[in-house]
């Protein structure tokens, strides 16, 4: 029996959520006394993954799964299920992932849990433990089916090393016609920045920063830290910033190791989306705001005086630890 | 056109989470419940064909008879009619194959991203599959012509256009209309509510393939480290040192 997880590829490159749940089904398998077999589509190399602890890859490689397609991909997944005889499938929490994954339980008649935070707690019965109620709890979910199907959370288990040496086999499903029946006609994706969902930090304004023009210092300082910028659904709601930056329950969720938080009150709503992030710094002038409960590290101070005097602090650590 | 709305029965955003009988259950004790907010953001899409395209509109609800005042107040903000399908809702799997049985006489069925309580994020994608329709995921935008539908979906880092045709299954979420497109129901949506009809039919056999047997809360937050904003030095140093994020 092997663990099957879905390595996710973009532009050709493993992205780092592909080597995370690759480290997660190795714990998975040695639980079962199984194998991980990983499956990449259009992958250019796949090197990386013996190092996490995949002991075969198979490699898709078919011109018409280009752009990403729920049904099709679903199915390419489901017949590399079948012929390993996989009985648990793991996805990552990607927009992609999460619109296959439905699709996929179907198709292999799987019970499926999504926003796995940890190693199942026992295999049988089968029990894993998974956010619920948008970060605001836990739930320990028990899946009955015979196949059951995965999806991890976003930075929730990590790396994990685990040296061995895959092998790599060409694999070729069947695709059907009916499955692209819907087709991609227009991509539009910002290249050279960091997205929320990718991220290791997040840098987010709220509406304590009075206006979309006061933007440049948020946006320099996730330059400076390598983050993704977001903002608080007012923020959106008033058109200073795009919609796919809003966070919190109502928006996109943010599992990041840091979370900062600039001019943001900390409405239940939004730490509820934002809630799963290791650490939270927040930056208020209200030394009553919320967000002073829910964070780790904070400065009660004007964000207009301590933002530009943080982003010159961070660029002389960066120059001494380069 | 006829348009089914998924609405999914959830607590209000604001609700404090709690659990009983041993951490088994959810504790709806003094907790307000509401339209999902993905499903409204569909909902009023919706209310949009029906007054530019000429739909009907029917909202369905997997639940018990508590869910019905969230339906009476989907067609309040103008739903025609509403379907309750009595059975709880014990787990996507399971509820999708009750909309299935619904779904089939309707071409474009818009439900959520995800219901905010159990955020399964399955129902919509699993109910596509059981109808063998289309399925567009993250939806932030949709426009219909005939039988053909042009969509936009979130994806990680950007937007992508989709063309698709009916029947359709959208999961639909903010972007498919403005928070200030969405309706607060009048008096007079509300008086009218009352007439229109709510049907109630009975679950068909269905497995259960996961159970939610459990409940936790996160553990409680150890208290914050205060920085001068004199101090940031201070502040670097923790993040590198303590917190190791830098
Ligand atoms: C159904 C529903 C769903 C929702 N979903 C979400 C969601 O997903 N995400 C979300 O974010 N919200 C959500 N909300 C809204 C939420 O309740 C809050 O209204 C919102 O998060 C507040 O945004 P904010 O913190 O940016 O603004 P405010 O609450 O106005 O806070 C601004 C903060 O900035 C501080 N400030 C002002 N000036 C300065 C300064 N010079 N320097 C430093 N700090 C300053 C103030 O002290 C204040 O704390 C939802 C609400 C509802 C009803
Ligand atoms: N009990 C239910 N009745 C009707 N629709 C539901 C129900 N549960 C979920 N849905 C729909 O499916 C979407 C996603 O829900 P979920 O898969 O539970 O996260 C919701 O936004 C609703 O549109």
């Amino acid at each position: 029996m092997s663990v099957l997880v879905y390595t996710e590829t973009e532009n050709g490159k493993l992205k780092k959520t592909a080597l995370e749940v690759a480290s997660y089904a190795k714990g998975v398998a040695d639980m079962l006394g199984a194998t991980v077999t990983a499956v990449t589509v259009n992958a250019e190399s796949t090197n990386e993954l013996s190092k996490y602890g995949v002991d075969k890859v198979l490699t898709v490689k078919n011109d018409k799964l280009g752009n990403f397609n729920a049904k099709a991909y679903a199915d390419v997944l489901k017949q590399a299920a079948q012929k390993e005889n996989s009985k648990v499938v793991i996805v990552s929490s990607s927009a992609n992932a999460k619109f296959m994954a439905p699709i996929l339980a179907i198709n292999l008649n799987a019970g499926y849990a999504s926003n796995v935070v940890a190693l199942p707690e026992s295999d049988s019965p089968f029990k894993v433990k998974r956010t619920a109620f948008t970060n605001k709890a836990f739930n320990i979910t028990e899946i009955s089916s015979e196949v059951k199907l995965i999806g991890l959370s976003k930075n929730a288990y990590g790396l994990k090393e685990n040296n061995g040496a895959a092998t790599e086999e060409s694999f070729s499903p069947e695709l059907n016609e009916a499955d692209f029946s819907t087709e991609v006609t227009n991509v539009d994706k910002v290249t050279g920045k960091v997205t929320i969902a990718d991220a290791e930090i997040v840098v987010s304004g709220g509406r304590g920063l009075k206006g979309p023009e006061n933007w440049e210092m948020i946006e320099e300082l996730a330059d400076v830290l390598g983050a993704a910028t977001a903002c608080s659904k007012p923020v959106s709601d008033m058109g200073w910033r795009p919609h796919s930056e809003h966070v919190g329950q109502t928006g996109k969720p943010v599992a990041a190791n840091l979370y900062v938080a600039v001019g943001i009150s900390g409405a239940i709503q939004h730490l509820a989306g934002i809630n799963a992030s290791k650490v939270k710094l927040v930056i208020n002038n209200d030394a009553e705001a919320p967000f002073f409960k829910a964070a780790d590290y904070g400065v009660v101070g004007d964000a207009f005086e301590v933002v530009p005097q943080l982003i010159e602090k961070l660029k002389e650590f960066k120059a001494n630890n380069a | 056109m006829k348009i089914l709305v998924c609405i999914s029965h959830v607590p209000d955003t604001t609700s404090k989470i709690n659990f009983t009988d041993g951490d088994t259950k959810f504790d709806t004790n003094g907790v307000q419940f509401v339209i999902n907010p993905n499903d409204e953001f569909g909902l009023t899409r919706a209310m949009w064909f029906k007054e530019k395209q000429g739909a009907s509109v029917t909202v369905v609800n997997v639940g018990g008879p508590e869910t019905e005042p969230t339906l009476r107040k989907a067609l309040a903000i103008g739903a025609d009619e509403a379907i309750r399908i009595n059975a709880t809702p014990t787990d996507g799997y399971f509820v999708a194959k009750q909309l299935a049985e619904v779904a089939k006489d309707y071409n474009l069925i818009i439900a959520g991203r995800e219901s905010i309580d159990y955020n399964g994020g399955m129902v919509p994608g699993m109910l596509a599959t059981l109808i063998d329709a289309n399925y567009v995921n993250n939806c932030i935008g949709l426009e219909v012509e005939g039988e053909t539908a042009t969509a936009v979906r979130e994806i990680d880092g950007g937007k992508e256009t989709l063309k698709t045709t009916f029947p359709l299954v959208i999961g639909g979420q903010k972007g498919l209309v403005e928070e200030s497109d969405l309706k607060i129901p009048n008096m007079r949506g509300i008086m009218m509510a009352r007439k229109k009809t709510l049907n109630i039919t009975e679950p068909v056999s269905g497995d259960v393939a996961t159970k939610a047997v459990f409940f936790e809360k996160p553990a409680p937050k150890g208290a914050i480290k205060l920085i001068s904003p004199d101090n940031l030095d201070e502040l670097v140093d923790l993040l590198h040192n303590e917190a190791k994020v830098i």
